[in-house]
């Protein structure tokens, strides 16, 4: 850690253990920036791998990749509807997967998303190690809460995948610590009470949350779910490390933005995050 | 059909349907996977269920909503003409006769009853055949709350008359247009629309399905089916106990209620699935809408579509229960295909007068099928429970006959 004007209190040295992309995250927050960490849906486009390089080009500090799932229970119809798209086009695990073997290493730490049943179907230890080779470092699981986590959990730490859990504006304190304790990577902070999708403000409850959170963890917090505009993350960055930009993304994507239109929209989002870190949080 | 499990007696232990083990566990089925943002609100659900349920003054009015609105308790039926041609003993168990024509309601009024006691203004629910949809309507409009109705555009053609009953009971009707438009996109919307509601509105799920609290609470108001049948089979038969209890399975919440009865009897428990819907009889293990179950799903993990000409057992998963009593071999799932359920559904009404809805004309069209399979035995008493009647497929009917 570089900047000690926080104090060592709130801030101590990363847990011993804690993952590459833990150490990432931490590093860069501890400098002062703000996180970014944009979403894609693997296998949208046949050529889909480059929007990751853009994403990488952007400034984003890790990335996400939503692996396909038939029924998205907490996503918003335009993050369905690239899932359709993706699984109409034939994207799968496997092959998700296997495009992201053959790229050349990113530099950026790479954070898989899916829901349960995908995990489950593989088995938890082969999944994680499928993700490992394919180079992926962490692991979101929507529909996974923590006390249902404990199978996956030492599959995912066995093959060295960080697991995020995600935190809601309606889970009770003592349960946020647990999650915040049991958390690899970051936490995922869940903005407000809804599915993923753009919102025109960001939600009240985006501070009360992450407020809590750091109540109890010094972890990274990646506040997600609604924050698609410059002033909207520019906003969360004050209460958060930084933020998750899923549905602002592939509303583009679906629209036919290719990787080089991302990319210029992922830099203004870059921007905001940057001017927002000279101000106290 | 398929006879996925051994059949074994007697009674194996953790068979009798009782509580679901820590975690709502059924075996290693069941359990909360829900989103965190819903974790809370299932944990309320749960709490006030145990409460309520521990409660006379609770049950209490549960029964007399189940007797003064919805006609408790249903007749026993002795299917006279019908046991004669197939040459065994069989007895309907009338749900159909309840008001709101299916064993929906009772579901229901237990949940709008929690619902009321939790401080709720609306109840969501999802539907397929539009029973459960009108239940809730029902309901909301007996103890003075909303409705707000998810249902697959698919099902709303096929099943208009429903939908229509709804809008005239005051609920909204929310047509889903995701996936297949059936059952499984109308209780993935469902629930993506509870995520942002739960601070007033209570998620009323129609089966035995979803994260824990539900399989066990809606199985426990679903158990007046089997109860009242033990006690009219206690009475009726000279056994005391039938040799085999049937009922169709789309979620499972009616062969839950009814199996209920009977699981901690030498009853041999039959669960009918539609041939395009059979969670229970092909299903792999997987999580979706809450619960780890047993679900049907590509070499990919995906789930795939289910297809039945009912719109009730138009999906792809089952309860969780099910899924353990499947492993345990206390039940034994089947399926049946489209035509034999229309031609069960033809026969019922010409031999007893009975036109029943075509998700119940599966449970009949097995016991037509094994009983001339040799499968159920000469002479055996059967109970099968009539889950609801056929008005609502009238059209799907003419169609076809
Ligand atoms: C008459 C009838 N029977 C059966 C079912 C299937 O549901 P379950 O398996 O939960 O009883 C339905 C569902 O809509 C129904 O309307």
């Amino acid at each position: 850690m570089t900047n000690s004007a926080l104090g060592p209190a709130l801030h101590p040295a990363p847990a011993a253990g804690a993952g590459a992309v833990e150490r990432r995250l931490r590093a860069r927050r501890d400098t002062g920036r703000g996180l970014l960490m944009p979403y894609v849906t693997g296998g949208i486009t046949p050529g889909w791998t480059d929007y990751l390089r853009a994403f990488a080009a952007a400034g984003a500090d890790a990335i996400e990749v939503g692996l396909p799932f038939s029924d998205p229970t907490l996503d918003g119809v335009t993050i369905q509807q690239a899932g359709d798209t993706a699984l109409a086009r034939g994207a799968s695990t496997r092959r998700i997967l296997a495009d992201l073997s053959g790229m050349p290493a990113l530099g950026v730490p790479l954070v898989a998303s899916t829901y349960y049943n995908l995990v489950l179907h593989e088995g938890p230890e082969a999944f994680c190690a499928a993700l490992r080779r394919a180079g992926v470092g962490g692991l979101i699981v929507p529909d996974l809460p923590v006390h249902e986590a404990d199978e996956l959990e030492g599959a995912a730490a066995a093959a060295g995948i960080e697991l995020s859990l995600l935190a809601s504006p309606a889970t009770p304190q003592p349960r946020l610590a647990e999650i915040s304790r049991r958390s690899r990577g970051f936490v995922y902070a869940v903005s407000l009470m809804g599915t993923t999708g753009e919102r025109t403000a960001l939600a009240a409850s985006a501070a009360e949350l992450t407020e809590r959170i750091r109540r109890v963890t010094d972890r990274p917090v990646l506040l997600g779910f609604g924050i698609s505009t410059p002033d909207q993350a520019r906003e969360a960055r004050r209460h958060a490390d930084g933020v998750v930009v899923g549905a602002a993304v592939m509303r583009r994507v679906l629209d036919g933005a290719g990787p080089d239109d991302l990319r210029a929209f992922l830099t203004t989002l870059r921007q905001a995050l940057d001017q927002e870190c000279d101000r106290p949080r | 059909m398929r006879n996925v499990s051994p059949w074994r007696e007697p009674v194996p232990p953790g068979g009798t349907m009782g509580e679901p083990r820590a975690r709502g566990r059924f075996g290693e089925y069941g359990g909360r996977y829900a989103p965190e943002s819903l974790v809370e609100a299932c944990r309320e659900v749960d709490e006030a269920f145990r409460e309520a349920w521990a409660e006379p003054g609770f049950r209490g009015s549960l029964a007399r909503l189940l007797a003064v609105h919805a006609g408790r308790p249903t007749p026993l039926t002795p299917a006279l003409r019908l046991s004669e041609a197939l040459g065994v003993r069989l007895y309907l168990k009338r749900e159909d006769l309840t008001h709101t024509g299916s064993h929906k309601i009772n579901n229901v009024l237990g949940q709008a009853l929690l619902a009321v006691r939790m401080g709720r203004r609306r109840l969501i629910a999802e539907t397929g055949a539009g029973q459960h949809g009108v239940a809730t309507a029902t309901a909301a409009a007996l103890l003075g709350l909303e409705a707000t109705v998810f249902m697959g555009e698919r099902d709303i053609e096929r099943q208009a008359l429903n939908v229509f009953r709804m809008r005239m009971l005051g609920a909204e009707v929310v047509p889903v247009t995701a996936g297949s438009r059936t059952l499984k996109d109308a209780t993935s919307e469902a629930m993506r629309h509870w995520v942002g509601a739960t601070g007033d509105s209570h998620y009323c799920i129609g089966s035995v399905v979803g994260p824990d609290p539900y399989p066990w609470m809606v199985r426990e108001f679903q158990r007046v089916i089997g109860e009242e049948a033990r006690g009219q089979c206690a009475a009726e038969l000279r056994t005391g106990v039938p040799d085999y209890v049937v009922a169709c399975v789309g979620g499972g919440s009616n062969a839950a209620g009814t199996f209920a009865g009977f699981a901690d009897t030498p009853a041999r428990l039959v669960g009918v699935e539609a041939e395009g819907g059979a969670g229970a009889a092909r299903g792999r293990l997987g999580v979706m809408h809450g619960c780890r179950s047993l679900f049907l799903q590509d070499g990919d993990g995906q789930i795939t579509q289910a297809h039945s000409i009912a719109a009730g057992l138009d999906y792809p998963g089952v309860g969780p229960e099910h899924a353990h009593l499947r492993d345990l071999g206390r039940a034994r799932y089947v399926t049946v295909t489209d035509d034999e359920a229309v031609g069960a559904a033809v026969r019922l009404a010409r031999t007893e007068g009975i036109v029943p809805a075509l998700e119940s004309a599966h449970a009949l069209a097995w016991v037509i099928r094994a009983a001339g399979g040799g499968d159920l035995p000469a002479g055996s008493t059967v109970l099968m429970t009539l889950s609801g009647r056929g008005d609502k497929d009238v059209s799907t009917l003419k169609e076809l006959l």
